[in-house]
């Protein structure tokens, strides 16, 4: 029994690794010459999609002997969940990679991968045992088509965003280059979280808040927004700067401000500390590693990932939902926010469809439109399930 | 023939407002503002050319509005601002999803009690019931309305059009797709192969006089159609929903041992709660240990076994026999109940009952608190007075089944026994003159301050609530039947492409071009695969040479 969860874990570490040791595989590929052309394959390509292609299998080992200790399937939980996402863009790539034999993309979707996957290992990782309304096979069904839905979408921002920086002017400082910094720079934030997460999780911090109502609430990072009127249990760790606003709703909500704080701070560390690397805004340096690839392919993915996406997204985020939702909450449609944000989700690729019949929102338009679609995705599994209280919330 | 008809020089008759030819493509020079070819290299192959009524009159106010509405960008808006109105509900609980731990869960204070000005405003604006209101639900229709116009304004001239095609384009027509290419002296052999080929693909090809058309897929064309058809479909079902006749929602509460009429149901059934249960996740699971540890308790199930039962045809009820039993059977959460078209759901419980209470008698005097009698009261039927062995009597003067003070004077707030509170006069067997008492948890009063005997709270049971809700929807099967074609609609049209290629002669040359309305990459493989071998050079993609040109000058400058 154990054992299982001991192998699910390593499993996981090892598709981690492997995922990483691809990226630069990928990497490679964008100083060889043959790259615009699909016709020939570059060797580092080849290692490169064989390496993911065995650390997703590697994913699937620790998602399977998971299912088998825990005797459900893994996708109950914030941990499951994300790091569920994660495989489902892997896979997601490999699809399209096999469609369109474009190494580029896996520069870009394996990082945002392993982003999602050290994101969603911040969270508790213990199994949990599962309340009666999830105790139901399309649990499972529902989610892991939502999932991978969301994975074949996510292709779309990962093109959209390599349309983004090949296409973007960087010539002088525009509006436009700037706004696709901040996305580099969120990327980043996602990656600041881990690492700060880490970091205190590493020096066992805790500091403990008793609220007026004679709660507690533990802190693991240092309080920069503290509970409102709440007192620091243990004198010697640090006083909060300021409490965080009664408005901000939710359980712990104050101490999820904190961790964004604290996220950003991160982020804006190492993004200044890539800054000091790349000396040029990180869009203007990784434009020229791309001048090889053709826009059209690029956009082409863009729109063919919605394409394949969006029915998929149809079937497991509204239909098999509404399904689950008739059988345990007795009704098909509740406007809990979860299904609300579906719904968004399923309007704004419903429109991205739509405006890319017209020829004006080809190319650039619609690659900010990618960047937006994954902007609500990832708004649906953090914001959504941490914040915006639910049937679905796993805070 | 009407004089508004363009009659083409191949000879075909177009209706008004056509933009190419439906025949052979050739643009109308008239009309090419229409879908903006007349800015452009490239011809706009989205309807075809075709004449959409929306292009083609703008004059009463018929025209307008069905111009408004079979506008894409128009629809475009409508679901932009539903998606933002949508996302508008969930920044605070909708009114039905107020926690029920809040401290006053009237919406007129819950808002501000809870967010503040900005809780205060929202309710204000009605955006606690968002989905509900006139505004959100005008919306939905408006969309509804916009894609059923917008479809019929472009089926059927497209439907049109694709039908009248002809094998023969004109050249400029062909000259103007995005994929095309001339090459010189092409022997027959290899025209042959490339249609051969192009064959093997499953492509359909139609030929006239050497003018060849190589076609698949056409039906993916009609995916939008019937996406639409499926969505329509849906918003039927949600108004037909509306109705009382096909949907019914209700709820009730049933007590273990308690039988209860099924609401809405005419008093014809009737539901017996016979046993109550909850079961919790086993802590010293292996698995689960840690979660449980970190977080409590977990629920794993709670269930009812209930009897249903219904009267008789032509029965009196009351009568003995008037009864009949429809099932036995248990009800937990993701397993309802089903009979004669009502569903039952297990929904939540209630666990603040009491079922009954015991005191005991003691003297006021005793620090020990030694038991002289004791009393037990169901609390669905409370007696009036109650005897012990050892000679006491008890009668229950006042009930309050939950108990509160309002302005001073005490009342019940309910008729469920939640916290019960009793005005007792007891009469010892030493005593003449019974003595008034006031007991209820955690209160216990003596109205004059000289009682010889006490009452005090020995032992109590709880019972279980189980809240079942009632559900009769006959709207089901249009929103199963809706959803599925929308799938269909959208695989249809997302997971084939319509794909066509022209082969034609041009003098001494092969001419060679081809459209797709998505996947361009899929249409140049197929090329690819058939002109391979051949002297055929593969066509250009005209856009993307535009393109690259555009960069490269940009580059230079
Ligand atoms: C606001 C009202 C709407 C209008 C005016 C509208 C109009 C259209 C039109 C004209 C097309 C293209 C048909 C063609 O190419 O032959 C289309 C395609 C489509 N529509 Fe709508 N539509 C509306 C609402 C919706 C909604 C609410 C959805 C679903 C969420 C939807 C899903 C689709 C899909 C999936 C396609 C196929 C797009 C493609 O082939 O790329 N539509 N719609």
């Amino acid at each position: 029994m154990s054992n299982l969860v001991s192998i699910s874990s390593t499993a996981l570490y090892t598709a981690f690794v492997l995922y990483l040791i691809a990226t630069l595989f990928f990497g490679a590929t964008i100083r060889d010459k043959r790259t615009a052309d699909m016709s020939k394959k570059s060797i580092s390509g080849v290692i490169g999609i064989t390496l993911t292609i065995i650390g997703f299998l590697a994913q699937v080992v620790y998602f399977i002997s998971r299912w088998i200790a825990g005797g459900h399937a893994p996708v109950s939980n914030m941990f499951e969940f994300v790091t569920f996402l994660g495989m489902t863009l892997v896979f997601a790539f490999i699809l399209i990679y096999f469609i369109y034999r474009l190494s580029v993309l896996g520069l870009f979707a394996l990082p945002i991968a392993l982003l999602i996957i050290a994101y969603g290992s911040m969270f508790p990782k213990e199994i949990s045992p599962l309340v009666p309304s999830l105790q139901s096979n399309w649990l499972f069904i529902h989610v892991i088509t939502v999932s991978i839905a969301q994975g074949i979408l996510a292709i779309s921002f990962v093109a959209g965003l390599i349309y983004l920086i090949l296409k973007v002017d960087q010539k002088k400082i525009t509006l436009k280059n700037i706004l696709l910094e901040i996305v580099i720079f969120l990327l980043v934030t996602g990656l600041g979280f881990s690492v700060i997460t880490t970091i205190f999780a590493s020096m066992d911090y805790e500091a403990i808040f008793q609220t007026p109502e004679g709660l507690e609430m533990d802190y693991h990072m240092p309080a920069i927004s503290g509970p409102k009127g709440a007192e620091l249990v243990d004198s010697d760790k640090m006083e909060p700067l300021f409490s965080a606003p009664t408005w901000f709703q939710g359980e712990a909500a104050p101490r999820k401000l904190n961790t964004l704080i604290w996220s950003f701070i991160a982020g804006t560390v190492l993004y200044g500390f890539i800054r000091l690397l790349t000396r040029k805004r990180v869009g203007a340096r990784v434009q020229p590693w791309l001048r090889k690839i053709s826009p059209q392919l690029v956009d082409e993915v863009m729109y063919r990932s919605v394409a394949i996406g969006f029915p998929v997204f149809t079937l497991g985020g509204l239909i098999f939902a509404a399904i689950w939702a008739q059988i345990a909450w007795d009704r098909f449609w509740g406007w809990d926010p979860k299904e609300v944000w579906a719904l968004i989700t399923w309007f704004f690729y419903a429109a991205f469809l739509h405006l890319r019949l017209s020829r004006g929102w080809h190319g650039e338009k619609s690659a900010w439109l990618a960047v937006i679609g994954f902007a609500i995705i990832m708004f649906n599994i953090i914001v959504v399930n941490l914040v915006l209280a639910g049937l679905h919330s796993y805070a | 023939m009407s004089v508004d008809h363009i009659k083409c020089e191949c000879g075909h008759v177009n209706p008004e407002g056509t933009v190419l030819c439906e025949a052979c493509g050739k643009p109308v020079a008239k009309n090419q503002d229409i879908d903006g070819n007349n800015k452009k290299k490239l011809l706009n192959m989205r309807y075809e050319g075709s004449a959409r009524r929306s292009q083609t009159y703008n004059r009463s106010i018929v025209d307008k509005t069905w111009n408004f509405f079979s506008s894409v960008r128009n629809g475009v808006i409508l679901i932009l601002i539903a998606l933002v109105a949508s996302g508008v509900g969930t920044i605070f609980p909708q009114a039905m999803y107020i926690p029920e731990e809040a401290p006053n869960r009237d919406p007129a204070f819950y808002y501000e009690d809870a967010f503040g000005i900005l809780g205060k405003i929202y309710y204000q604006l009605g955006f606690h019931e968002l989905y509900s209101s006139w505004w959100y639900m005008i919306l939905i229709a408006l969309i509804g309305v916009s894609l059923v116009i917008c479809s019929l304004d472009r089926f059927v001239p497209l439907h049109r059009a694709l039908k009248m095609q002809k094998p023969k384009r004109h050249y400029t027509f062909l000259s103007r797709q995005r994929l095309f290419g001339e090459t010189e002296n092409v022997s027959d052999e290899d025209r042959q192969q490339v249609i051969k080929k192009l064959k093997k693909s499953r492509y359909k090809i139609t030929e006239d006089n050497g003018y060849v058309l190589a076609e698949k897929n056409r039906f993916s064309r009609w995916g939008p159609y019937v996406n639409h058809i499926g969505l329509i479909i849906i918003l039927l079902a949600a108004i037909l929903r509306m109705t009382p006749l096909l949907f019914m929602d209700e709820y009730v509460w049933v007590r273990e041992g308690e039988e209860k009429v099924i609401p809405g149901t005419d008093n014809e059934y009737f539901i017996e709660n016979k046993k109550f249960t909850v079961d919790f996740h086993d802590e010293n699971d292996e698995r689960f240990k840690e979660a449980i540890e970190n977080q409590g308790d977990v629920e794993s199930n709670f269930q009812t076994d209930v009897v249903i039962s219904k009267v008789k045809e032509g029965s009196v009820v009351g009568q003995s026999d008037s009864m009949e039993t429809v099932t036995e059977d248990s009800i937990w959460m993701n397993h309802p109940l089903k009979f004669d078209g009502i569903t039952l759901y297990q929904s939540g419980y209630q666990e603040n009952e009491f079922s009954d209470m015991t005191f005991k008698i003691y003297e006021t005097d005793d620090e020990d608190q030694e038991s002289l009698g004791e009393v037990t009261i169901d609390l669905d039927t409370p007696e009036d007075t109650y005897k012990t062995d050892s000679g006491f009597e008890v009668e229950v003067t006042k009930y309050y089944p939950e108990y509160e003070l309002k302005n001073g004077e005490p009342r019940s707030i309910s008729q469920y026994p939640r916290d019960p509170a009793f005005v007792f006069e007891v009469l010892g067997p030493d005593q003449e003159e019974a003595e008034m008492s006031f007991v209820g948890i955690g209160k216990n009063i003596d109205a004059t301050g000289d009682n010889k005997y006490k009452l005090g709270i020995q032992d109590f049971n709880v019972r279980y609530v189980s809240g079942i809700t009632v559900r009769k929807d006959y709207t089901l099967p249009f929103f199963i039947i809706g959803a599925a074609i929308f799938l269909f609609g959208v695989i249809q049209g997302m997971y084939w492409q319509h794909r066509r290629v022209w082969i034609h002669p041009e003098g001494d040359n092969l001419v060679l071009a081809a459209h797709t309305n998505k996947n361009w990459f899929g249409l140049k493989k197929d090329i690819d695969k058939a002109i391979e071998g051949t002297s055929i050079k593969m066509p250009i993609d005209q856009e993307e040479a535009e393109e690259k040109k555009a960069m490269e000058e940009d580059e230079e400058a």
